[in-house]
């Protein structure tokens, strides 16, 4: 199939609007969060979407606007979990987590009628995406874009070395409060291009495959943002031409160019 | 008239029911340049870790630049360098980002560096002689490398108070001379006022203006010329050991 075919359909244009915004945010959060080794938030969160997809479907509102306050209040918790329960992060993340599944599961099965929906959040549809939708995954994308830049320097001096970022007067408790709201809404996000079983993907793989071949911190973000990008252009061609599920196809696609930066820098 | 930069007055510091710190009183003036030296658990840290604000003490006045710690707003009159296990050394930034990061207490919003703070990154990896590997990455360094760039992200802000924790401990002896030269130049040429934490009292002795012994408490505090020659500390520590770190580098 010809590019021009492609792109001559107004779903695959929505969908890879949709998708570069929405794989950018992930790609610099992502390195921000593999750095601090918190990066299992992401599937944390996206467990906890499960859980407030099901509220959404309940209550029949638009699930990705009764999920972003859910999510973003879950991240809030799991940061307070840690900080004031002396938790890991991963013990954290695993109970949020543990408690989204559980409870969309329970409100599925006391409901009833929903789990077909419910269940293609799982797996996502960034093809089946509406109007609405891309205007609401722009305007937040480019709200958590231009937050990180507005913090990048904070960003940079807590991720790189907490201590020395609180003496240099940053609070650091803002920023890492600031880091895992925006995951939040990014996940939530996400989860409409790979579904919610994949979302921890988009934000871990273009950042740790930065990470192989990288020679700065800014060359690791704009690497980054580069392979989730074309990830998602990629992988959304592919899945349309050879008739793949588009969110598992951006995830191999993604993992293909993290093999590849691997060998890049350990054979060459 | 020297002028007091610290002073710190019956500081005590519990964590749980261990005692970390007790009745600690000295003051620091500009200019000064102390070892901070003790046995592993003497509280060093947690008395550097007070003194910048980040902890606060059970009982007991501080007072840096004449505020409490943790109400200083001057975050630039600071220069601090922490143990080395604070960072990741496979974080992917180069030496450039990590001394200009340095710069960040003075703004709050990003920009990019203008001329004059060029000017002061450059000076500050020149001084620590960084200058020539700005663009490696700091996970491809030397411990020495290292550690000289972290304190180069310590002065780029030309600091009036300089806190290092533990800087020689990875280094080797010929690195740790030429670091303690480098140190000495800032503090006498700069007029930095530095505060180093060590278990090195013999190398330290050598430089610094004041040593202040602590174990939880304050053992010592005065020149290394009234160390080597306090019949208390020839009691403290035996003669025999009093002599060794006195005498090491005849």
């Amino acid at each position: 199939m010809e590019i021009v075919d492609f792109l001559h359909y107004e779903f695959i244009r929505r969908a890879l609007i949709t998708g570069s915004f929405i794989a950018l945010v992930c790609s610099l959060l992502g390195v921000l969060l593999v750095l601090r080794r918190f990066s299992l938030i992401g599937d944390g969160l996206a467990h906890v979407t499960f859980g407030s997809v099901a509220i959404g479907l309940l209550l029949k509102q638009h699930p990705v606007y009764v999920s972003i306050p859910i999510v973003m209040l879950s991240s809030l918790g799991i940061l307070k979990l840690t900080e004031k329960a002396r938790l890991y992060g991963d013990a954290a993340i695993g109970i949020v987590s543990s408690i989204g599944i559980a409870g969309g599961i329970l409100i599925a099965s006391i409901a009833g009628g929903f789990n077909v929906d419910l269940f293609s959040y799982l797996f996502g549809n960034i093809l089946s995406i509406s109007k609405a939708e891309v205007f609401t995954s722009m305007v937040l994308s480019l709200v958590v874009l231009l937050i990180i830049s507005l913090f990048y320097k904070e960003h940079f001096s807590t991720t790189f070395d907490e201590e020395f970022a609180k003496v240099s007067g940053i609070n650091t408790k803002k920023i890492n409060s600031i880091l895992v709201l925006l995951t939040g809404i990014t996940v939530v996000l996400a989860m409409r291009v790979v579904g919610i079983m994949l979302t921890s993907a988009l934000l871990i793989l273009p950042a740790v495959t930065a990470l192989q071949i990288a020679r700065s911190f800014k060359n690791t973000m704009v690497i980054s943002s580069i392979i989730a990008v074309s990830a998602v252009i990629i992988g959304i061609y592919i899945s349309f031409a050879m008739n793949l599920p588009t969110g598992a196809t951006i995830v191999i696609t993604n993992f293909i160019f993290f093999i590849t930066a691997f060998l890049y820098r350990n054979v060459f | 008239m020297s002028v007091n930069i610290l002073s710190v007055e019956g500081l005590s510091f519990r964590y749980n029911s261990l005692e970390v710190l007790s009745n600690i009183s000295f003051s620091i003036n500009a200019g000064d340049y102390i070892g901070l030296v003790g046995p592993n658990g003497s509280g060093k840290t947690t008395l550097i870790r007070i003194i910048l604000g980040l902890m606060k003490p059970n009982k007991g006045n501080i007072s840096l630049f004449g505020v409490e710690p943790w109400k200083f707003k001057d975050c630039y009159r600071i220069g601090y360098l922490p143990q080395r296990t604070q960072f990741n050394p496979y974080f992917p930034a180069i030496v450039k980002e990590i001394v200009s990061s340095g710069l960040f207490s003075k703004r709050r919003f990003y920009k990019i560096p203008d001329k004059p703070e060029e000017a002061m990154i450059e000076e500050a990896m020149r001084l620590m002689d960084v200058l020539d590997i700005r663009n490696k990455l700091i996970g491809d360094l030397s411990g020495g490398q290292q550690q000289r760039v972290l304190v180069a992200r310590a002065i780029v802000n030309e600091p009036e108070l300089l806190i290092l924790d533990e800087p020689t401990t990875a280094l080797d002896p010929e690195t740790r001379e030429r670091f303690f030269h480098i140190l000495q130049e800032l503090n006498q040429n700069k007029k930095v006022t530095i505060i180093l934490v060590t278990h090195d009292i013999a190398s330290i002795g050598k430089y610094a203006s004041r040593l202040l012994y602590l174990d939880k408490k304050i053992v010592f505090y005065g020149s290394f010329e009234d160390f080597c020659s306090s019949v208390d500390m020839g009691s403290y520590f035996g003669e025999f050991a009093q002599h060794l770190i006195c005498h090491r580098h005849d």
